[in-house]
């Protein structure tokens, strides 16, 4: 009996489609990339249903979770000037050198005796979680509190780099209580700031 | 597979120099492989969803001057945001409520409800709109101011305030078993 030949076809496939979605894809990704910053404190924010976008410019954002409070203010230069001015102000000395790691800080929650020791600190401890116990929010006497004194001239700082008003947003952990986030929205009101933003993410409306 | 033909075109002793033809189909596998070894780097490493701002005005709160204007009690709506996530409303004031404390959740068949009625109510009696005012207790937490603010947009009530919470209130919370 003759036996059926089956044609031996090629395994070979034709790549030039998939090729194209993966660039497709690839380009897209790159474009509407932001890389992602590491936190030190990472947050669960509640959603809303707000479509407002959050600016990147010229604002502080206030984290607040597990009762810890963290600052981060937005801009090189305004950091570097903001670390000056709290240095000045709480008489600790800071090197150009320190500046300009602590400009590189975007977040961060230590009381300001710890601050040479966080600047000092590799990347990575920083963000291990306890690493920064955060920012003292009660005030000490007739001394305002720190992250009063850290706001303000995180304000100042702005203010003479950029000339705008910085704007304030909170971020704070869905879990999170009351009282904390209402400490914060004190210190704020203490220093005449009455709008600032609330940090959420997005939510379909039902 | 689609090598490049590197063998050197035609050369052979006299006639006619004839190229060898080549095919034009290159391996893309590789480069597939390294496309998607990209697209996987960039979507762990981005945050599309850009966080949103919800503004959020507080009024002044240091001023002096006592010329602090009386709000109708009719039109007021208290809402005071207890323990597990639920929340308790009244119109009027604490000691004479004009409808009786109400323990409600939060969303659309809760307070979104209530607010809704009764602004309706409020606009029909008084031809003036509600004013809201959001007290939260100490056992409240963040999700539930942002959650009744997110109410007072998508209810579209123009005068809201936070304001602090009193004894009383703290009271009718306990009564109620949410504090």
């Amino acid at each position: 009996m003759p036996r059926v030949k089956v044609p031996r076809k090629s395994t070979h496939i034709d790549m030039t489609a998939m090729c194209d979605v993966a660039a497709l894809l690839l380009t897209f990704f790159i474009l509407t990339a932001t890389a992602r910053q590491p936190e030190p404190l990472p947050v669960d924010t509640p959603s809303s249903t707000v479509q407002i976008k959050q600016p990147t410019t010229d604002i502080a954002t206030i984290t607040v979770g597990e009762g810890k409070v963290f600052f981060g203010v937005a801009g090189q230069t305004v950091r570097a000037r903001l670390l000056e001015l709290m240095g000045e102000r709480y008489k600790v000395g800071f090197t150009p050198e320190e500046k300009e790691r602590f400009s590189l800080i975007e977040s961060f929650g230590v009381p300001i005796g710890n601050v040479k020791q966080l600047i000092a600190m590799g990347g990575a401890d920083r963000m291990k979680p306890g690493a920064q116990p955060g920012i003292p929010v009660d005030s000490v006497g007739a001394n305002a509190s720190e992250l009063y004194e850290w706001i303000r001239n995180a304000r100042i700082a702005t203010k003479e780099i950029n000339n705008t008003a910085m704007r304030v947003s909170i971020k704070g952990d869905s879990e999170e209580e009351y009282p904390t986030i209402k400490k914060v929205i004190d210190i704020l009101q203490a220093q005449e700031v009455n709008k600032f933003s609330l940090i959420t993410s997005m939510e379909g409306r039902d | 597979m689609a090598e490049l033909d590197t063998s050197g075109g035609g050369g052979k002793k006299g006639g006619k120099v004839r190229s060898k033809k080549a095919s034009t189909r290159v391996d893309l596998t590789a480069m597939v492989d390294l496309m998607f070894l990209l697209i996987t780097f960039f979507m762990l490493t981005t945050t599309l969803a850009k966080p949103q701002a919800m503004d959020l005005a507080m009024p002044d709160k240091d001023e002096k001057n006592e010329d602090q204007f009386d709000v109708a009690d009719t039109r007021t709506m208290t809402v005071l945001l207890g323990d597990k996530n639920k929340l308790e409303w009244y119109i009027g004031l604490v000691d004479k409520p004009l409808s009786a404390p109400t323990v409600d959740g939060y969303g659309k068949n809760g307070i979104r409800k209530a607010i809704l009625e009764k602004s309706k109510e409020i606009k029909a009696s008084t031809g003036k709109n509600i004013i809201v005012l959001i007290k939260a207790s100490d056992k409240a937490n963040y999700k539930n101011l942002v959650d009744i603010l997110d109410e007072m947009k998508i209810t579209n009530t123009e005068s809201y305030a936070i304001v602090d919470i009193s004894a009383p209130e703290i009271e009718l919370l306990k009564r109620d078993g949410i504090y």
